[in-house]
């Protein structure tokens, strides 16, 4: 995973609510076994539509979206196609839990702010779609013009995309409290063989 | 202070808690299917790791087969396949393939095994995986970065969830379903208005619900944007549970029982929200719109935009109505379809089946509607043939399916036509869900059938008058 300290970009101002994973990639592209090239697919019904907000963008690395972003399917690949097409970080009011876990994975980074913030971001990249996006996870922050809005986030998780670490590699550090763990099972519980 | 269930689970689970660390936690049973895992398995191959418990986890194909053929003719849908078996080789993961008898939708075959039991941890790369829940196991959907933790640890680092009760008072009335419950649920907190908890189910109709109507409203868990869906466990978990293949015996048996006795919140535990759903007020709901918070009383119409506040809310209610093909205020009675779709890991188990049987016991499917009904695994489509449910279903005009996830999702034959519209008793009405251009209304095994023969969404009870009408 590529490190992730503070990012600035132009931005897509998607004004939908409850954008859903089947909108971010449809089905039919989860048929691939690979992790790579589902830029192609992102939104890939909507963009059918040349006045398709995405198409007037192009080079934008900040999507703004609206409410309960990443609704429905945990598939990751709707993480994937968002990194594909260049994105770095989605701003939403609210991002569905699956989606947001599978977006912190990846380095792809889901910045929750308020939904008046979210709108001010959203009329200033309308106005002009030049207007420049930053997106400083280490002051955990975004600044666009005047606005300059901090959003949460734990420090264990900022620690981890600031290094760019492996969730495994960090987990396998504590593999003998794992197996102490697996010591101390109760014996009624089930395996699948 | 006393603890909900819910975090009862949790803390049992705990590997390692450290200040300013998510809590490791253990994971009791992983379910795989094809689609979320190949880049799992190939990320552990390029680490050189193994699969840790290769015993705690199950494997098996559903989303991308095929239901009217054992041969999948789409090439990428069967490399897709082809790579979960070779994983499943390589790696020792127990797999169950299509064309074996214990092959069905993931969330189906786990309960049926009796590997999914009260009070385990349970991930599957499906946001369904909530549906295991019924069984008050704490179980959730996860990405594919977090399948590949989970095969080569065993554990994930999560923050403790927030917790919430939704207590159903009263009881169901007759024909009402737990889907109509859940419907209904979702269309009063919204999408979003599960997120970041975890919810416990309770309340009289709760109780009286069966296992399998449980996992229907755990299942939907994940559409109000809830991380997971528990009901504490009963005599009516028990009931279920015994005797089944994975299901504890013996000595094991009592140790178990005393143990899923303690998985009930305490009196004084705090829940960080309360919903509370008076059951005897609902009747059968579907939905009108793209996404399953969009859904009215199938006795009402189709819903005026321009009564909501203007802003994001009317825009995604307009682009609901303009994709879904439907005008306000038009009654949803009168909205006709083309395609009835039973079954899916919300309503493809026995019960759902005998539910549809009963509406549709001799009568026909309306001409020009094309019904199907998949059964959610191989063993309750052997059962349902045992009961003869097969024939009702077949000679009504129902098509008799193998196993899979079939329509519900549009990633293997069984899809829509752009344009057209179904009642599905799946969880999804996103665009396109079904197929591209495809119109979803989701609804419960009851409405799906009557609708089937009235040849529009209609209740059970709409047909004895529609039948009565005809013969005056």
């Amino acid at each position: 995973m590529d490190a992730f300290t503070t990012h600035t970009g132009t931005a897509v101002p998607l004004r939908r609510s409850d954008v859903d994973t089947d909108q971010i990639i449809p089905s039919d592209w989860l048929k691939r076994v690979e992790r790579t090239g589902f830029g192609a697919g992102l939104f890939s019904q909507w963009r059918e539509d040349p006045d398709f907000v995405l198409h007037r963008h192009p080079g934008a690395t900040v999507l703004l979206a609206g409410k309960d972003f990443g609704t429905g399917s945990s598939r990751e690949h709707a993480v994937w196609a968002l990194q594909d097409h260049g994105f770095r970080a989605v701003i939403s009011p609210r991002f569905a839990d699956i989606f947001r876990s599978n977006a912190l994975k990846g380095g792809l980074l889901p910045v929750q702010l308020p939904e008046d913030v979210v709108e001010r971001l959203m009329a200033a990249v309308e106005a002009d779609a030049s207007t420049p996006v930053t997106v400083d996870l280490e002051a955990r922050e975004v600044r666009s013009g005047d606005v300059v809005a901090p959003f949460a986030l734990d420090d264990f998780t900022r620690w981890r995309l600031m290094e760019g670490l492996d969730d495994i590699g960090l987990t396998l550090r504590h593999e003998p409290d794992i197996a102490a763990y697996e010591q101390r099972r109760p014996a009624f519980l089930p395996t699948t063989r | 202070m006393g603890r909900t269930l819910a975090e009862k689970v949790w803390d049992a689970h705990v590997v390692r808690r450290a200040e300013g660390e998510p809590d490791l936690l253990y994971i009791d049973l992983h379910l795989v299917h094809e689609v979320t895992s190949p880049q799992a398995f190939d990320g552990l191959r390029l680490a050189g790791r193994a699969v840790r418990r290769p015993d705690l986890t199950l494997a098996t194909e559903d989303h991308n087969v095929p239901t009217d053929a054992l041969v999948i003719s789409d090439p990428v849908s069967r490399t897709q396949v082809e790579t979960l078996r070779r994983n499943c080789e390589e790696f020792g993961v127990r797999l169950l393939p299509m064309g074996d008898a214990g092959q069905g939708i993931v969330h189906v075959i786990g309960p049926q095994l009796g590997v999914t039991q009260p009070g385990a941890t349970i991930v599957c790369g499906d946001s369904h995986t909530s549906t295991h829940g019924a069984f008050g196991a704490l179980a959730f959907g996860i990405g594919t970065s977090e399948v590949e933790h989970v095969l080569a640890t065993q554990t994930l680092p999560l923050v403790r969830p927030r917790t919430m009760a939704v207590t159903v008072e009263g009881a169901l009335q007759p024909g009402v379903s737990a889907k109509d419950l859940v419907l209904a649920l979702i269309a009063q907190v919204g999408t979003g208005g599960g997120q970041g908890h975890v919810v416990e189910y309770r309340g009289e109709a709760v109780r009286a619900l069966s296992m399998e109507a449980r996992m229907t409203v755990c299942n939907m868990s994940i559409e109000w944007g809830a991380r997971a869906g528990m009901i504490a466990p009963d005599e009516t978990t028990y009931a279920y549970l015994q005797g089944r293949p994975h299901a504890p015996q013996g000595e094991e048996w009592d140790a178990a029982v005393a143990h899923w006795d303690s998985l009930r919140t305490d009196d004084d535990a705090v829940f960080d929200r309360e919903v509370v759903l008076d059951a005897s007020a609902v009747t059968p709901f579907v939905t009108w719109g793209t996404n399953p918070g969009q859904g009215v009383a199938l006795g009402e119409a189709v819903p005026d935009p321009q009564a909501l506040p203007a802003g994001t809310e009317r825009e995604a209610a307009e682009r609901a109505l303009a994709y879904m093909g439907l005008t306000a205020g038009t009654p949803m009675r009168e909205v006709a379809v083309d395609t009835v779709f039973l079954g899916s890991c919300t309503n493809g188990r026995m019960e759902d089946l005998r539910a549809a049987a009963d509406v549709v016991r001799g009568r026909r499917v309306a001409d020009g509607v094309r019904a199907m009904v998949v059964p959610g695994s191989m063993l309750v489509k052997l059962q349902a043939e045992q009961e003869g449910l097969h024939e009702v279903f077949t000679d009504a005009g129902f098509e008799w399916r193998n196993a899979g996830c079939s329509m519900c999702l549009g990633m293997n034959p069984d899809t829509l036509a752009p344009g057209e519209r179904s009642a599905s008793t799946s969880n999804r009405n996103f665009e396109g869900r079904q197929g591209r251009g495809g119109r979803t209304h989701l609804v419960s095994p009851e409405v799906a059938a009557a609708t089937a023969v009235a040849g529009h969404l209609a209740a059970p009870a709409d047909l004895s008058d529609a039948r009565t009408l005809q013969e005056a």
